[in-house]
């Protein structure tokens, strides 16, 4: 994985953990407009955001979520367990 | 159903190889505290709780729990990543590696493996979302002494980021327990 694709899925990550993170807080103050604004643009972002990463890096999900180039791309790696990601501190 | 992103919801990394608190840390991955016994705990619970909000969160933390059983599983691969059998028999992971290699198997830093007794799920929501509660202390505890024994900023890092999912689901499940009471008590008289 080189250093785009790199700023790419850590930039997922972030958008993603907003999502995770709005979606709980959403599931119990459900009439929160703010909460769900924050959502709603966080979706769009992320949404964007994944479709460039897949189209240079792969698909992020399987079963139907999207068609793939010949040949069937799912299997190639890295998967995540085996990406080095940069050192924190 | 469920589907699979193949990403890691957090970014994992350590600094070396350190097999001992792979032993250690195996409890968040098959302990009583642990993430899989979180997340069956709460997939199970769901079923029988009595308002969209409390089956929504349940769902969505036992769905968020699954994302850190593989976080853990990354940690300990990473940990365990190139130790020769020797290395690991002087480290005290002569039982790992003679039962398991370098796998990832659902057991506490005591080698016991994980059991379906380490989770209550009553069909009561009341006594159900308070077991809820208890478990994310449990496992926020069960962080802080991991945090305690290792000094690699990398893996601190990562296990901090746990910790605080386990703060704010207990936000969560404490909220949701306020709104099944609620619930509960204005359709029933004892």
């Amino acid at each position: 994985m080189n250093d785009d694709q790199m700023k790419m899925l850590l930039n997922i990550q972030q958008l993603e953990f907003c999502a995770i993170e709005l979606n709980l807080f959403l599931d119990t103050h459900p009439g929160d407009h703010t909460a769900l604004k924050k959502y709603n643009q966080v979706a769009e972002e992320l949404t964007v955001s994944k479709k460039a990463y897949e189209k240079q890096c792969g698909p992020l999900s399987n079963f139907g979520d999207d068609t793939s180039e010949y040949p069937w791309r799912w299997v190639q790696g890295p998967w995540p367990w085996e990406i080095d990601y940069p050192a924190k501190g | 159903m469920w589907i699979y992103e193949k990403k890691l919801e957090y970014p994992v990394c350590v600094s070396h190889a350190d097999p001992q608190m792979a032993k250690f840390l195996i409890t968040q991955y098959g302990g009583p505290d642990g993430e899989l016994g979180a997340a069956v705990r709460y997939l199970s619970q769901r079923y029988t709780m009595p308002t969209g909000a409390a089956k929504g969160v349940l769902t969505d933390i036992g769905t968020e729990e699954l994302a850190h059983l593989e976080i853990i599983a990354t940690m300990v691969f990473k940990l365990l990543k190139g130790i020769p059998p020797e290395e690991m028999r002087r480290q005290g992971l002569g039982g790992q590696y003679s039962q398991h290699d370098h796998a990832i198997f659902p057991q506490d830093a005591n080698g016991v493996p994980w059991t379906a007794a380490y989770i209550g799920v009553t069909g009561d929501p009341i006594a159900d979302l308070n077991e809820d509660l208890a478990a994310e202390q449990k496992a926020r505890a069960t962080y802080e002494h991991l945090i305690a024994l290792t000094d690699d900023v990398c893996l601190k890092d990562g296990l901090r980021f746990l910790r605080e999912r386990e703060v704010i689901h207990y936000q969560r499940f404490g909220e949701t327990l306020m709104r099944v009471r609620d619930y509960l008590g204005a359709k029933k008289q004892f």
